[in-house]
């Protein structure tokens, strides 16, 4: 079942060059590397699912020429899946990198890590080993939420700040420098990588008919060491965990995802289409569970604090207002506030900045004010109903598994 | 508010913003302020009868933050982590 982590060294360190091409063949070099890669159902792996050929085909009926940046820069605090690709399989990406390139004509690719992150100098000295047609230039940027945002990356790319920017029509169609900019997740490009080699049959032979292929789900709990899998898409979540007792609450998708009960996590298949329904996200592949004994609104809580705190300071209702949602919800978990002032300023930075964080940090929020509606009712009379009161750990970006 | 719809929306870039609170001045009927002074558009497509408001307090921005765009031109916010 292992595709992208087939091969995976014991001794965690990364396949070479020689052992990736023993292991997967060499890369393709067809003539139309878009033509073949036509029907491909693959889904963008960094969160928002967009199907990755159309994306290229975007870009090519753009004009094509610009940049392919891949996003190995992990934004989502939780994930570790795009780490654990750089640093053991970095042939892989690298290979998908050329292949969107080559798809799109593109001049240049910009792999992009966080700077302190070991991706960086793993996906160097990987492409140390070998020649790439398309030039290949490595790119670090701030490790905060904010740089690893599409356009962020797209502005760094083009030499300018690693910040959000607003943009009329899609980073594919007219990036930062007026070229047609393709920005794929590291995991999205080495499933391109894995398509182009064994073709359209092989890849779709797992996952769901619209959700075809593997993907890499980072799981965490407290008292285990974090670790990523691979799993088919639309596998249910419950197959991750296989001693499913004392669990209280799962959060999918990341910080940037929802809380889930128990019963409906379990239970809900790992796709986006199966998330959604569920009331849930796929997002990066994130799934956090939470214990009978772990009080999820303490969780939230001190994840909403650290997301205020990720702010890039160039949105008023972001700057504002995430410092204030994150005060309201502990003065909630502190017996002291009001849910309404919570829920108040959800809806003040719903919508109203140029990245995905205010929205992310409200939905997330707001899940927890659903799930841990019986939470709510004992922190309001000044209790909690959970003995150990602290909270899931909340996982420092970049720590490895 | 009667007079059709224009087919325009007010679109602030949340970058560029400083929340001077001009636009809200020009538009009330369109543009509210929050408690920190910037700016919530509380309509969603400019009616057309108000469209010289919206068209007031594009010109009033200092910051040339708010612009009237198509209603089904992309959002302001950018959803996607690429």
């Amino acid at each position: 079942m292992r595709r992208l982590l087939a091969g995976l060294r014991d001794d965690g360190r990364p396949l070479t060059y020689a052992e990736h091409l023993a292991l997967h063949g060499p890369l393709p070099t067809p003539k139309d590397v878009l033509a073949a890669l036509a029907g491909a159902g693959l889904r963008g792996r960094g969160g928002a699912g967009f199907p990755v050929v159309r994306k290229l085909e975007v870009a090519r009926r753009a004009g094509g020429k610009g940049p392919v940046v891949v996003n190995a820069t992990e934004s989502e605090p939780a994930s570790l899946k795009d780490q654990v690709l750089a640093t053991r399989v970095p042939h892989l990406v690298l290979d998908g990198a050329q292949v969107a390139a080559r798809a799109v004509r593109a001049k240049e690719v910009v792999v992009a890590t966080h700077t302190g992150s070991p991706a960086g100098p793993a996906l160097r000295h990987a492409l140390a080993e070998r020649r790439d047609d398309v030039r290949v230039r490595l790119l670090e940027v701030p490790a905060r939420y904010v740089s690893g945002e599409a356009s962020a990356l797209a502005r760094a790319a083009a030499g300018g700040p690693p910040l959000p920017v607003l943009h009329d029509e899609p980073l594919a169609v007219r990036g930062p420098a007026g070229r047609p900019t393709v920005v794929l997740n590291a995991e999205s490009v080495a499933g391109l990588a894995l398509h182009l080699r064994h073709g359209k049959a092989w890849y779709d032979d797992l996952g769901t008919p619209d959700e075809p292929g593997t993907v890499l789900v980072t799981l965490r709990r407290t008292g285990v060491p974090p670790g990523v899998q691979e799993v088919p898409l639309g596998t249910p979540l419950g197959a991750l965990l296989p001693q499913p007792q004392g669990i209280q609450a799962v959060l999918v998708g990341g910080w940037f995802g929802r809380w889930l009960p128990a019963d409906v996590a379990l239970a809900a298949p790992l796709s986006h289409a199966g998330m959604r329904a569920a009331g849930g996200v796929l997002g990066a592949g994130v799934v956090m569970v939470l214990g009978q004994d772990e009080c999820g609104l303490r969780a939230t809580a001190e994840v909403a604090r650290h997301l205020a705190g990720e702010s890039a300071g160039q949105c008023g209702p972001c700057v504002n207002g995430l410092p204030a949602l994150a005060h309201a919800l502990e003065d909630v978990v502190a017996g002291r506030g009001h849910r309404a002032l919570v829920d108040r300023y959800r809806g003040l930075v719903r919508g109203r900045g140029l990245c995905g964080l205010p929205d992310g940090t409200a939905d997330l929020v707001g899940s927890a004010l659903e799930v841990f509606a019986d939470d709510l009712v004992a922190h309001a009379h000044g209790g909690c109903l959970r003995p150990a009161g602290q909270a899931l750990a909340v996982p420092r970006p970049g720590v490895a598994a | 508010m009667s007079g059709g719809a224009s087919g325009r929306r007010l679109r602030v870039d949340w970058a560029a913003c400083d929340g001077h609170g001009l636009c809200a001045l020009w538009a009330p009927d369109l543009l509210a302020r929050d408690e920190w002074g910037f700016p919530v558009v509380t309509v969603g497509e400019v009616p057309t009868a108000a469209l010289p408001q919206a068209r007031d307090a594009v010109r009033a921005c200092p910051a040339l933050a708010l612009a009237l765009v198509p209603v089904r031109s992309r959002e302001g916010t950018n959803r996607t982590k690429g």
